[in-house]
């Protein structure tokens, strides 16, 4: 008899016959439950509730756990029939008894091992049958991973295509949707005709596409600066692109109205000096304008960059030697070149611009978007999810349709050049004009930059902004103040409880991402399986899916039974986990194509397990992606605000949203000084991750030339 | 180091290997005696290193059955097979010190760690390379790494050893040392060993038996000097050694003999089972046998087109009536010179009647 398969059979049994079936209100930990444990209602094992309170329908699942054990035969193939027909009966009972029962309270501890039982001995039974080279192992990751995004991507966005369908009261009305999809509300045209607005939907594409414009306009200023010129402080300018990693994106919305709002440093200066009266007319659309063109445009640079460094000097030098002169190489050859990289960059940025929450949140005064919308349908005094929903459908369209023109039309029309062979040319210098034209643009522009982040650093130092600029640590006081007491530290200050919760939070998700998305990584890369670029698709979708689609898809998908999350700190890493798991997965993917296959096909003919193996050969080598997954999932679990906003709870506030409450209240000055430590604090964590997590042991002895493919063919 | 008690055979039952449309390996069946070492040998993209990935399980077959040791092990993922490979890139981990790579397979196999660091000193030694424990991979030479794959590989005592093109890495000269290497080893203790090449002086040089692939199917197998002597088909003929391919006429005298007309000459010679008539007729170079024509009307007469002087032998260009021959002269003494004419005559072990290809069968 196989011991895995029994192993996972008697799990299933165990957490059937006396671990609790259902949540526990206070929490599994808080142990209250023993109390009445086994025979209560409330803490009651699956067999205990099927047998002594009623609940007839979790009676079959003793029968698809019973099943595996029965197996006499030895034969693999033979076994595989009943460990499929088990897994997957049982997995899907309990689906079903959860959904179609109902009166119950949510899954807990009991019922979740139980499942992942099933899981496990179905994807056994796969392995059993042959299929993924019979490896159990990846078998199995597979199979947790598909069931995780499922149930974590897949079923929240498919309630909110239901929930669109229903009316306020949760009852089914889809006579409601047409009404709500075609309101003027949505897509009223009345900014064309009179002062009236127009349609939240045109608001947000006419936002997205002139965001879009602008960053890549600048972007690409940039990126001719420093790969095409002798511009000196090229490295500062490099450092650009590190911000809006470690920057909340609503911090610059934050620092605009410090420099442009009613009280703002402008404004104020303005009022001095010309007698301009101050005005709100940067909440609307210039602010938000404003804001997200300043936190987009080193996304654009980003990819940029990596465009015009692409494009192959022999090219331009060819065009050279056909007697074509500066001006007409850049504008024939140069820049057609990096049409798919701007394409690229622009789809970027609209997406980005679509998705942002934030400095819509700060800045929109009476200029809508759908995220905002979306936002107020829920908590506002509307209370409409069904609007919400219908909502994020039309946002989730957009910026499906986005990246779909992304990948399909682009994924393909690359025109990098890069070959390989040693391509020793060199860059013709850009045209005077075109070179003017880029300082002039992008100079001002990083200057401004620097403007804006000086002011979150230095806005939370002055009493009052805009009145009384006197120094003071009034702000760092009333957030972090700490009083040694006899009784050891109090944390006095308001954001304490908010900080301490985003770190754990935070802590707590980062590795669980790295983990999720390098096991999806290794699989995407490693394994070859039918199905797989629907495997890719589903792994990658939450990424392009706008976090506020993803905060109410959650409410929707987790506020009842039988999976009821609502209110904890476990939704919230979550929603972390599976928003910020396509990020290790392309990091993954992207180290883990440098590394020969042979590698880990040596270590399987050795003998090594495929656990073994990503153990000891492939971690070892895929350091670099790890703490690019650990950074990464660590600091945007930190930064992000769109989907958290609606999961929030008194117990489980993170900073991101106490820090929108604060600005709210128009209480700036705790606000900045809070997004500095932010700040502070994710650069402190991102070098310590670095040093703990080291530096890969091949270049132990510095010497050059250590290739990881073994040796170069 | 004592391994011949593992040694153990391989055998393929009609095995087929698919992706998608895209046929791997067709129907290939073969054995692989227990202690032997057997090439697979054939172009790139013939299906020969799939057969040998099939065998190490990091493939697994669509249909048919393999067996190791008599074991069915169509199903077995290669972690449990107790086979191990040396790939072309050699594979080491570059994490790695030498040592630890020859004791990672004892390691994870659950070693203690004093006995396996003695085992993989032993298999260092074994291979001379004593002293070289502390290097990384990225230090040694392209023939010390080979080796290292070869010690690593062999301190598990596997049931069956794989070779995947162990040589493409090395230059020329070391490539002719280290095959003998690889073959003495072998030898020494008695490893089955499956070889896959495209080289096949190499394959000449070490196989018990070689396997020629074709098309994902096999073309013919036998040892080297069947495969030489009696190539089964042009494919065969042509792919080792080099061959003459031209058409003759058969005519059956007996239920093993024929007569074979090329030209004016006619040869008595095995028609191995092939047809009357018009058929195919391979000529190594080195059969041919050029003599002066003194006037008198030779039954195969030729012009020489072209003339080599290569030091030990030389080469010839031959116009003549059955087509351009290519011919190996050891007369390097009395050159035939460009113009020349010559009458030709044939060895008997040099000239075989060759079937159709396999790839040409599928598709009448």
């Amino acid at each position: 008899m196989d011991r895995v398969v029994v192993g996972w059979a008697a799990a299933g049994v165990i957490a059937y016959a006396f671990l609790p079936w259902y949540g526990i209100e206070d929490g599994l930990f808080s142990l209250g439950w023993l109390r009445g444990y086994p025979a209560s209602r409330a803490a009651g094992s699956g067999l205990v509730q099927a047998l002594f309170h009623g609940r007839v329908s979790l009676l079959p699942v003793a029968l698809f756990l019973a099943a595996p054990l029965m197996i006499r035969t030895a034969r693999a193939e033979a076994r595989s029939w009943p460990l499929l027909a088990a897994g997957a009966g049982g997995a899907v009972w309990i689906a079903i008894q959860g959904f179609a029962v109902g009166g119950q309270p949510g899954i807990g501890v009991g019922a979740l091992i139980v499942a992942a039982a099933f899981v496990m001995l179905f994807c056994l039974g796969l392995a059993a049958r042959g299929a993924f080279n019979g490896d159990r192992f990846v078998s199995g990751g597979i199979g947790v991973v598909i069931a995780l995004v499922v149930v974590f991507v897949f079923y929240p966005v498919g309630r909110v295509l239901v929930g669109a369908l229903e009316d306020s009261s949760g009852a089914f009305a889809p006579g409601e949707f047409w009404s709500k999809l075609a309101s003027r509300e949505v897509w009223g045209l009345g900014c064309l005709v009179s002062s009236a607005g127009c349609g939240v939907a045109w608001n947000t594409l006419f936002l997205g596409v002139l965001v879009g414009l602008s960053t890549t306009a600048l972007g690409l200023a940039f990126a001719l600066i420093v790969t095409r010129t002798g511009f000196r402080a090229k490295k500062a300018l490099r450092i650009l692109t590190v911000l809006p990693i470690i920057t909340p994106p609503f911090v610059i919305g934050l620092a605009v109205i410090l420099l442009f709002g009613r009280a703002g440093a402008v404004t104020t200066f303005m009022e001095w000096a010309f007698g301009v009266p101050p005005t709100r007319w940067i909440y609307g659309l210039p602010g938000v304008w404003l804001a997200q063109v300043l936190a987009f445009t080193p996304i654009a640079f980003l990819v940029l960059i990596g465009v015009v460094e692409g494009i192959s000097p022999s090219m331009e030098e060819a065009a050279q030697t056909l007697r074509a002169d500066r001006w007409r190489t850049f504008w024939t050859v140069s820049l057609p070149l990096m049409r798919p990289g701007l394409a690229n960059a622009f789809l970027l940025g609209f997406i980005e611009s679509l998705a942002d929450f934030g400095n819509p949140l700060v800045l929109g005064g009476n200029f809508q978007v759908l995220s905002i919308s979306i936002f107020f349908a829920v908590v506002g005094a509307q209370h409409d999810r069904s609007r919400a929903a219908v909502l994020s459908i039309v946002l989730l369209v957009f910026t499906l349709g986005a990246f779909y023109a992304q990948r399909r039309w682009l994924g393909r029309r690359s025109y990098a050049t890069v070959t390989g062979k040693g391509d020793s040319g060199l860059h013709p210098p850009l045209p005077a004009l075109v070179r003017r034209l880029v300082y002039a643009t992008a100079l001002p522009w990083a200057a401004f930059t620097l403007v804006i982040y000086s002011m979150i650093l230095f806005g939370g130092f002055v009493e009052a902004w805009g009145r009384d600029h006197r120094f003071s640590l009034r702000h760092y006081a009333a957030a972090f103040a700490v009083d040694v007491t006899d009784f050891g530290l109090h944390w006095k200050g308001a954001a304490w409880n908010s900080f301490w919760t985003t770190v754990e939070i935070a802590a707590v998700s980062a590795p669980l991402t790295a983990a999720v998305g390098l096991l999806t990584a290794y699989l995407l890369v490693r394994q070859r399986f039918r199905g797989k670029e629907a495997f890719e698709f589903g792994t990658m979708l939450s990424f392009a899916i706008p976090g506020t689609v993803i905060g109410i898809s959650y409410i929707l998908a987790f506020n009842t039974p039988p999976i009821e999350l609502t209110g904890t700190g476990i939704i919230l890493v979550i929603c972390f986990v599976f928003r910020n798991m396509p990020v290790g997965v392309r990091a993954g993917i992207a180290s883990m194509t440098q590394i020969d296959r042979s590698l880990d096909e040596a270590s399987l003919t050795l003998g090594a397990r495929s656990l073994t193996t990503i153990r000891r050969v492939i971690l070892p080598l895929l350091r670099p992606a790890v703490v690019a997954a650990l950074v990464f999932s660590f600091v945007r679990a930190m930064t992000a605000i769109s989907a958290v906003i609606f999961l929030v709870s008194a117990n489980y506030d993170m900073a991101t949203s106490y820090i929108v409450g604060r600005v709210e209240n128009g209480d700036y000055g705790l606000a900045i000084a809070y997004c500095s430590v932010l700040i502070a604090f994710m650069v402190f964590v991102v070098l310590l991750i670095q040093l703990l997590v080291g530096r890969r042991r091949l270049g132990r002895r510095g010497q050059a030339g250590v290739s990881l493919e073994g040796i170069p063919a | 180091m004592k391994l011949d008690a593992r040694s153990a055979s391989v055998e393929f039952r009609r095995v087929s290997k698919a992706y998608g449309s895209v046929v791997a390996v067709r129907d290939v069946s073969f054995t692989v005696a227990a202690g032997t070492l057997v090439t697979l040998l054939g172009p790139s993209g013939c299906g020969k290193t799939t057969t040998l990935r099939l065998i190490a399980g990091l493939e697994m077959a669509t249909s048919g059955q393999i067996f190791i040791g008599g074991d069915d092990v169509t199903r077995v993922p290669a972690t449990d097979r107790d086979v191990s490979m040396v790939f072309q890139s050699y594979a080491l981990f570059p994490h790695m010190t030498v040592l630890e790579n020859v004791c990672y397979g004892l390691r994870v196999g659950g070693r203690p760690r004093d006995q396996a660091l003695a085992a993989a000193r032993e298999g260092l030694a074994l291979l001379g390379l004593a002293g070289f424990d502390d290097r990384l991979p990225g230090e040694l030479s392209g023939g010390q790494q080979q080796r290292v794959a070869v010690a690593r590989a062999l301190v598990l005592e596997p049931r069956v050893l794989l070779f995947d093109e162990p040589l493409s890495n090395l230059d020329a000269k070391l490539r002719r040392r280290v095959r003998q290497e690889i073959r003495d080893l072998q030898q020494k203790l008695a490893l089955s060993v499956v070889y896959v090449t495209h080289d096949q002086e190499e394959a000449l040089a070490v196989s018990d038996q070689i396997i020629v692939m074709d098309n994902a199917a096999i073309a013919q197998q036998g040892t080297p000097t069947e495969l030489y002597r009696a190539p089964a088909s042009r494919f065969v003929a042509d792919f080792i050694g080099d061959a003459n391919l031209v058409r003759g006429t058969l005519r059956r005298t007996d239920d093993r003999l024929a007569d074979l007309r090329l030209g004016g000459l006619t040869l008595a010679l095995a028609h191995r089972g092939i047809a009357d008539g018009e058929v195919d007729v391979a000529i190594r170079p080195e059969a041919v046998r050029l003599r002066a024509a003194d006037g008198a009307e030779a039954p195969l007469a030729g012009t020489i087109l072209k003339a080599a002087y290569l030091g030990s032998h030389m080469e010839y260009t031959v116009g003549s009536l059955i087509g351009e021959l290519f011919v190996v002269d050891g007369g390097v003494a009395s050159p035939l010179a460009v113009g020349a004419k010559v009458s030709i005559a044939f060895d008997d072990h040099g000239v075989t009647v060759v079937g159709p290809d396999a790839g040409k069968r599928e598709a009448t």
